[in-house]
């Protein structure tokens, strides 16, 4: 019996003007996957993850998530079927502290968002997952503090946090620990290695370390199409994906 | 009916030209200018006084007003306008209603409150017939003088380095100073022509419309309207939404008095929604 | 589910959250001090009501703008209304039937406005500042335009004459010198801050601030952000115009006036001198506004309209937040000194 899929593009094109972003970009991913999107500057990745969670709709082609055809589903509806994603840049809420985001994302998971006769904090059981988050991505001690004034790092870990409360079954990392200095980022790549294992797992990273410590299986695309893809060993022996980096003149492996 | 479509076509051009510098500053800077109406009042005021009080020649009083407008202008920017560039839009539109208020009430105290009449000089009154419709003499030459400077104004910005590093500036100021384009001085040398022009029409305006301190607050809208009808990204949208502004306005107020504002502000409502960028304006290139 | 005694982290966090929407003692001061007014101030009780009434607006648009973060040029539309729909009700109703009741009265307001509001709320969800800022502006115009033209409804540019509310609850009469119109209106007005209170410390009022914050995340984490935007700026429209009916019920009154543009732009300023996002700043902002006008605006109207000038481009140029904000920063230095000795 083969794994359920979970999430799934079919023909997926993407334009913008003249240029083609995503070309005719059909690939899936199952249950449990540890998955890597690679490929060069421009090649169209975050692009492709916007698509998949609906920030960008497609110019044709067909997204399915586990199951229910989601094209035209706002990034809202999909973020409750179950897909949630980081942003390459720090989407977060300044003037809120973390254990606040983290209730807010519990609550609009649990469709309790909009109760305005309780006090923030009534639900303790709601406050209970969000001080087990923190304490799970080893972020407790700045609970309290304004996200807006912490380190570039603690907001890299309160994004996956932010995403995990909403318990998905297909989370889209997009470059983690880009940006992260030295000393923090081995917090990051643990958090990522110790992710749930239920959760489907895409990760866009241009860290080939960060890639080939953690994912099962890797894609790369290469000017808005799917280049080549395969398991960890095939695409580091792989030559033209060599050369696809190497005219780029970024070998990180 | 010619002598409506004429006046309203005057009408036009002259809110055109009061509120062009004002679509530069948003689609420059992104910055919200409320004040903008400002610098036509003081257009307007200077040559009331140069008229009124020395007795200088209407003519004369144009360039002096652009002048005056221009230098206002600078020095506010240097002054106070350049450090709003980066904060919120609430703030942008709080500092310049704060200016506009001072305005009003440094005009309001020296002039007092009354409309002000200038004077046109002779040449310039009067009526003429033309195609069986009549025709005001002071309607044809502010149309003349605002198509001069609307053709030169696009003449400057197509074919001169100055206009097309205003133009990369207002695609996109990241990309122009990355190119090394001072975007800075652009600016300051942008803000200071906005403010001047529209002092030209502010002293243009006084053959026109009424002047009252409360001007700046009264035009406000007029000019929000063809800005926001207009889009930013050009200069012939704004141009087209003033002509059409002008037309409305004095048709409305001609044949259908009492609903003639409620007309143009809902047409401005539908195409904020519909088109946020602007009627005119180039679909959004990204 | 075997229950698990909560971490001494889990009991800090929820005794974080709750204590924020504790009452302090210095909000407990702020109200009483409000309400001894009435003793306080027995000559000034008209000004007075007229404060708690603008303050009652600036918290409206301190819901939309303060928390929300969506500018607004155009509550004065809804104050407007408000004030229109509660006369034209205490008009009709001849100060006998249930329809001049003043209570029933703030409802017709705040109702009216609330069906206007919800109706043009949709017309904000998009575009940027200027857009909303425009279409607001475009919409308070509008009305300003509708309420002028219909003069067989509203009496035109001469106003609404022959507001006769009846007794509040059928007890108090209002009477010459405001003493029912100031307890009438700080009632009204201290009921609905408690339930804006309750709003803007709930989740739901914390989503309001993350949509203001992030627009991009709130969706992203499956928030109904329009829904949410469609609430609360029905919600202050329903504040707005209830504002509106207390005012044309206690100077039994309406003009063109009060859907004018400096409505809505006297609202924003108030709240924004105040604080913005911080309840109380409308309230003060309404204080200190209204009485400075009065103050300055004695000597000539010049001098009010320049220093209000003056102080907004001070506050834009050298104090963030508002009184409350700069009370903020001056109590954190305070502290920070506390702390280093």
């Amino acid at each position: 019996m083969s794994p359920r899929i979970l999430l799934e593009s079919r023909d997926l094109v993407r334009r913008f003007g003249g240029i083609v972003a995503t070309d005719h970009v059909t690939f899936s991913l199952p249950e449990g996957a540890r998955h890597a999107l690679i490929g060069p500057n421009g090649a169209g990745k975050t692009t492709f993850i916007n698509l998949l969670s609906g920030v960008l709709t497609p110019t044709s082609g067909e997204i399915f998530l586990d199951g229910a055809n989601v094209t035209n589903w706002s990034a809202r509806k999909r973020a409750h079927a179950g897909l949630a994603r980081t942003f390459q840049i720090n989407q977060l809420f300044a003037d809120l502290t973390p254990i606040e985001t983290l209730m807010l994302t519990i609550a609009e998971r649990e469709n309790a968002g909009a109760a305005w006769w309780r006090p923030v904090g009534a639900r303790t059981d709601f406050v209970d997952e969000a001080v087990a988050l923190l304490a799970q991505l080893g972020i407790s001690d700045i609970a309290h503090h304004r996200v807006g004034e912490l380190a570039y790092g603690k907001q890299r870990l309160l994004e996956i946090a932010v995403a995990l409360a909403q318990k998905p079954k297909v989370l889209l990392l997009d470059e983690p620990a880009a940006g992260v200095p030295e000393h923090e980022r081995e917090q990051i790549l643990d958090v990522v290695a110790a992710l749930p294992k239920d959760v489907a797992l895409i990760l866009i990273e241009h860290d080939m370390h960060l890639v080939f410590r953690f994912a099962k299986s890797i894609s790369v695309l290469v000017n808005g199409g799917l280049f080549v893809e395969g398991t960890p060993e095939q695409i580091a022996n792989d030559p033209r994906v060599r050369q696809v980096y190497l005219g780029e003149e970024e070998v990180n492996v | 009916m010619l002598t409506i479509l004429l006046d309203g076509i005057a009408y036009g051009m002259l809110l055109f030209i009061l509120a062009v510098g004002l679509c530069v500053t948003l689609g420059l800077m992104n910055f919200i200018n409320l004040a903008h109406g400002t610098f036509a009042m003081a257009g307007g005021y200077l040559t009331i006084t140069l008229m009124q009080k020395a007795g200088v020649p209407f003519l004369w009083c144009l360039p002096a007003a652009f002048i005056f407008a221009a230098v206002l202008g600078l020095v506010l920017e240097r002054t106070l306008y350049r450090h709003l560039y980066d904060k919120t839009h609430l703030d942008q539109v709080l500092f310049s209603i704060g200016l506009v208020f001072i305005s009003i009430a440094m005009v309001d105290y020296a002039y007092g409150a009354n409309q002000q009449i200038v004077n046109l000089p002779d040449y310039l009154t009067g009526r003429f017939s033309f195609l069986g419709a009549s025709i005001g003499v002071y309607r044809v030459f502010v149309i003349a003088i605002c198509g001069l400077l609307v053709v030169s104004l696009q003449l400057v910005l197509t074919m001169t380095r100055f206009g097309s590093r205003l133009r990369a500036a207002v695609d996109d100021g990241r990309v122009a100073r990355g190119m090394g384009i001072d975007v800075t001085r652009i600016f300051a040398v942008t803000f200071a022509v906005g403010s001047g022009l529209a002092g030209l029409g502010g002293a243009l305006g006084t053959g026109i419309i009424s002047f009252d301190p409360t001007f700046p607050l009264k035009y406000m809208i007029y000019f929000l309207i063809v800005i926001s009808v207009g889009g930013t990204t050009t200069i012939t949208g704004p141009f087209l939404a003033a002509i059409l502004l002008g037309v409305a306005d004095v048709a409305g107020k001609y044949y259908v008095p009492a609903v003639g504002g409620f007309i143009i502000y809902t047409i401005m409502v539908v195409v904020l929604i519909v088109r946020p960028q602007g009627l005119f304006a180039r679909a959004a290139a990204k | 589910m075997s229950a698990i005694t909560p971490s001494t982290e889990a009991i800090r966090a929820r005794a974080v959250l709750l204590g924020r929407s504790r009452w302090g003692v210095a909000e407990i001061i702020f109200w009483v001090l409000a309400f001894a007014c009435y003793w306080l101030f027995p000559t000034k009780l008209s000004l007075l009501s007229e404060i708690a009434i603008l303050g009652l607006v600036a918290l409206s648009v301190d819901l939309v703008l303060g928390y929300a973060g969506i500018v607004t040029l155009g509550q004065g539309a809804f104050f407007g209304i408000g004030a229109y729909a509660a006369g034209l009700a205490a008009k009709h109703g001849m100060g006998t039937s249930l329809w001049s009741d003043p209570v029933i009265g703030l409802f017709i307001g705040g109702g009216v406005a609330a069906v206007i509001g919800f109706a043009t709320s949709f017309l904000v969800l998009r575009g940027s500042d200027m857009t909303r800022l425009m279409v607001t502006l475009g919409v308070a115009l509008i009305v300003d335009e509708v309420v002028n033209q219909m003069k067989w409804l509203t009496g035109g540019s001469d106003g609404l004459q022959g507001v006769l509310p009846s007794a509040v609850l059928g007890i108090w009469e209002f009477d010459l010198f405001g003493r029912v119109a100031f307890v009438y209106s700080m009632v009204v007005l201290f009921v609905l801050f408690v339930i804006a209170r309750a709003l803007v410390k709930s989740p739901f009022g914390l989503s309001l601030q993350a949509i203001k914050g992030n627009m991009l995340r709130t969706r992203a984490i499956g928030m109904p952000v329009n829904a949410r935007l469609v609430a609360v700026y029905t919600v202050a429209a329903f504040y707005a115009g209830v504002a509106g009916a207390l005012a044309a019920q206690t100077t039994q009154f309406a003009s063109p006036d009060y859907v004018a543009f400096h409505r809505s732009a006297d609202a924003m300023l108030m709240l924004v001198f105040g604080g913005a996002g911080h309840l109380y700043g409308g309230l003060l902002g309404s204080i200190i506004f209204r009485t400075m006008q009065d103050v300055l605006g004695n000597i000539t109207p010049q001098y009010w309209q320049f220093w209000l000038g003056v102080t907004l481009v001070a506050l834009v140029l050298f104090v963030r937040g508002g009184i409350l904000g700069l009370l903020g920063n001056m109590l954190a230095a305070w502290r920070r000194k506390g702390g280093a000795s």
